[in-house]
């Protein structure tokens, strides 16, 4: 078996593979999703997208209780929502070898906030790794898989999107089938009621002494020695950065993070000259080595806000200029709602009423950007409904409040926050935006689609009945009818009692056709007063004053065409196949 | 041997496989080699920068500003937000082609005018109308392709490694319309 060109997400999936992994779970999150997708592939392993990460946590726990391997990954938000079950699983430990995959994301392309992994791992009291390439990567979670089972732990893998959305050559070796352990009923292990957990605390905490021993002799954490007037320590990516930066200097390259390998870095400290800390984020090695009483320099010369870079690192470092922030005056291209999409409608209607609107997270935390501005807050993931129930209960008077949230995220987290406003009297109007998938991570199945990750059938959730025995009132309408959104809207807000309305079409990206009709714009009859340009669609462009419609973006989903006071804008069948 | 080239464009141009394309020409000539993309909001239309450095040892996934020994761009206003990272003396291909975002589409900001001028003034860009080649060779997809294929002329890549590389990256049910591509591209008269 040869080499390959992989992502980096590709790298895990292939390492929890050859490891034997026999469950796979998880919610999509960029940058992580990957892994699951490509573990679904694997006929040995079964996978499963959950609810939400902490469904997905409990899952791989269960199925390391059985007694096999398991694997749960995420991205960093997700640990917020699987916190519960993690810090307790450091008490309990594991039977099958139990690997937790957490996808950090410094610099946020794709995120909400920049929480560093690392933290939760010390507050929880479990081993994390760090790999450097996708290459460590596959190696590391064999590793994790090994020392989960050796200590009696769950281990975290940590990545950040540099090394999971990045593609390095990775060898590819051969699936070994562990024999599964079995499983041994032992309530003062997995029982955590307070007489067991106090037991199982100090068992916890000798465990990571132990640990923190053996990592001072893994081979996975390494010093190089060059020119010693600079120590490094450093992990993963930003290990590439230091190598390419300053090729000259010893190297310490921690692939345990936590526990600190202690005796090593002391080892390392007293060789070196300067001792300095690269890291990105927070100063989690720094600060560990402090607490060890190692003097060491490290956020004085970095920020903790975004990625690091060979050129952060040179300018810390070597006197090298540090490229200042670019602003080169062009004009900026945010991602946008693509033409034909389900969600912009809402959000036109949104607008339109000046109604206060509490978003959520995925592809309609668009609807935030211009021309169509129309949320007022993004949080989390669930935030919204709750938001809107706090919100209202502040104003009574203000009428016009609602929570805008997609499908996948309702099911996620934003049911609990219906619930909250029917049994607490409240008369938030919840907007539920189905467009049948999980958009923004790229399309992965959910309870509501009616399949699962290996898109076999199952049974549908069905939405409408979930919220109606939640107690609220709920109307659904198409997303394609925006006279009818904005009058339910109208009518829902203004009645005293929670309600919901499920606004249904399905993501126009979803079944890969391109419609064969596209409308134009009748340049006679335009009159050039912009009304269709307030929907922000990217299929209508102005140029040189004049509006006209792509056809090669257009969509036909014909919103524009009720906009427009002179029916300007009309439908061209295309018979030409395209 | 050293290269180090970023591929810039608007989602759904294809960077990607761009530059699985030249990850492909590590493959042939026995390199090491690492490609780095933002993915998330890249669906969504929005500016996508790929990274793919070529050489006997990789550190850094990242091409640092002045860094880059090519820039391959399939839109004009991501060629000006992305020419800082061109190495002096290094050269730049770029798609003759305009796509408004909607800063402009609403009026916010203007789309720069002499964006060709500024490109082969400043950077010495080359100017490819690739949108035309890439529907004769019967996929408009294929803008992605044709660069390539200029490059590949370009820089002295042979037609062999490179035809070799696009087969190593390319779906087969695509491989015949972007042959045509990659054939068009390395043809080019400009
Ligand atoms: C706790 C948490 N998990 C995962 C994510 C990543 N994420 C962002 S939005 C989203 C789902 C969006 O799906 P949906 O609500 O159906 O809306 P759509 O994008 O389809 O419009 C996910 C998984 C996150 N931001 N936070």
């Amino acid at each position: 078996m040869g080499k390959e060109l992989m992502l980096g997400n590709a790298a895990i999936a292939r390492g929890a593979y050859e490891a034997g992994v026999k469950v796979a779970t998880a919610y999509p999150g960029t940058p992580s999703t990957e892994i699951t997708e490509i573990i679904s592939g694997y006929p040995e392993v079964y996978s499963e997208w959950s609810p939400n990460e902490k469904v997905a946590y409990e899952t791989a726990l269960g199925a390391s209780l059985a007694g096999v391997r398991a694997m749960v990954c995420m991205k960093h938000v997700g640990l917020n929502v699987a916190a519960d079950p993690l810090f307790t699983s450091a008490y309990t430990g594991v039977n099958g070898g139990l690997v937790v995959v957490v996808a950090d994301d410094p610099g946020m392309f794709s995120s909400q906030n920049e929480q560093d992994t690392r933290i939760y791992a010390r507050a929880a009291g479990i081993p994390l790794l760090e790999p450097s390439d996708g290459a460590e990567a596959k190696e590391f979670v064999r590793l994790a898989f090994e020392m989960s089972e050796k200590y009696d732990t769950p281990v975290i893998l940590r990545t950040t999107t540099r090394l999971a959305h990045g593609q390095s050559f990775v060898q590819i070796g051969e699936r070994v089938e562990p024999t599964p352990l079995v499983y041994i009923k032992n309530p003062s292990k997995y029982v955590m009621m307070p007489a067991n957990a106090k037991k199982r605390h100090i068992d916890l905490e000798n465990r990571l002494i132990k640990i923190g021993l053996d990592c001072n002799t893994m081979p996975i954490n390494t010093i190089t020695y060059n020119d010693k007037n600079i120590g490094i320590v450093c992990s993963g990516i930003v290990y590439q950065y230091v190598k390419e930066a300053l090729p000259n200097a010893s190297v310490l390259k921690l692939g345990t993070v936590y526990p600190l390998a202690a005796e090593l870095v002391k080892e390392f400290a007293a060789n070196v000259g300067r001792l300095i800390v690269v890291e990105e984020l927070e100063p989690f090695i720094e600060n560990q080595l402090k607490t060890h009483g190692i003097p060491c320099e490290g956020k004085s010369l970095f920020s903790r806000q975004g990625e690091l870079s060979v050129n952060a690192v040179r300018a810390a470092l070597d006197g090298a200029a540090l490229s200042p922030p670019v602003d080169n005056g062009l004009p900026g291209r945010p991602p946008v709602l693509c033409a034909g999409c389900p969600h912009r409608g809402v959000f036109y209607v949104l607008n339109k009423l000046r109604t206060t609107v509490c978003g959520d997270i995925g592809c309609y935390t668009l609807g935030a950007l211009a021309p169509l501005n129309a949320v007022d807050s993004v949080v989390c993931m669930g935030a919204g409904i709750g938001m809107a129930h706090g919100f209202q209960k502040a104003s009574p008077d203000k009428s016009n409040v609602v929570a805008v949230i997609g499908d996948s995220t309702f099911i996620h987290s934003g049911i609990t926050g219906l619930i909250d406003s029917v049994y607490n009297k409240g008369r938030t109007t919840a907007i539920i935006l189905d467009n049948s998938t999980t958009g923004m991570t790229g399309h992965q199945n959910h309870p509501a689609t009616g399949k699962t990750i290996k898109e076999e059938d199952t049974v549908r959730l069905d939405l409408e009945a979930l919220c109606r025995a939640c107690g609220a009132r709920v109307s659904t309408v198409s997303a394609d009818d925006i006279e009818a959104i904005e009058a339910i809207i109208k009518r829902e807000t203004a009645i005293d009692e929670t309600s919901v309305i499920i606004v249904k079409k399905p993501c126009v990206l979803l079944d890969g056709k391109r419609s064969s009709d596209v409308y134009y714009i009748d340049g006679g009859a335009c009159k050039k007063c912009k009304a269709c340009l307030k929907i922000g669609c990217p299929a209508i462009e102005l140029s040189d004053g004049a509006v006209t419609v792509s056809k090669e973006t257009c969509a036909a989903c014909g919103l524009c065409v009720g906009l427009c006071g002179f029916g300007a804008i009309r439908l061209k069948s295309q018979n030409a196949g395209r | 041997m050293q290269t180090d080239v970023l591929i810039v464009g608007v989602g759904g141009q294809g960077t990607l496989l761009a530059s699985r394309i030249l990850g492909g020409l590590a493959v042939v000539g026995g390199f090491d080699c690492k490609l780095n993309e933002i993915h998330g909001m890249a669906q969504r239309g929005g500016s996508v920068v790929t990274h793919v450095r070529l050489a006997d040892r990789v550190y850094s996934p990242v091409i640092e500003e002045g860094g880059a020994d090519a820039i391959l761009a399939f839109e004009e206003l991501e060629a000006l937000r992305y020419a800082r990272y061109l190495k002096k003396g290094g050269i730049m291909i770029v798609n003759r082609q305009k796509i408004m975002p909607t800063t402009v589409i609403t009026g916010a900001v203007g789309y720069p005018s002499e964006a060709e001028r500024t490109l082969t003034e400043r950077y010495g860009a080359i100017m490819l109308d690739a949108l035309p080649l890439a529907v004769a060779s019967g996929n408009a997809k294929t803008v992605n392709t044709v660069i390539i294929g200029l490059f590949a002329r370009r820089t002295g890549v042979a037609y062999s490694d490179i035809e070799r590389a696009l087969e190593l990256s390319v779906k087969p049910k695509l491989l015949e319309v972007n042959k045509k591509a990659l054939r068009a591209g390395y043809d080019a008269v400009l």
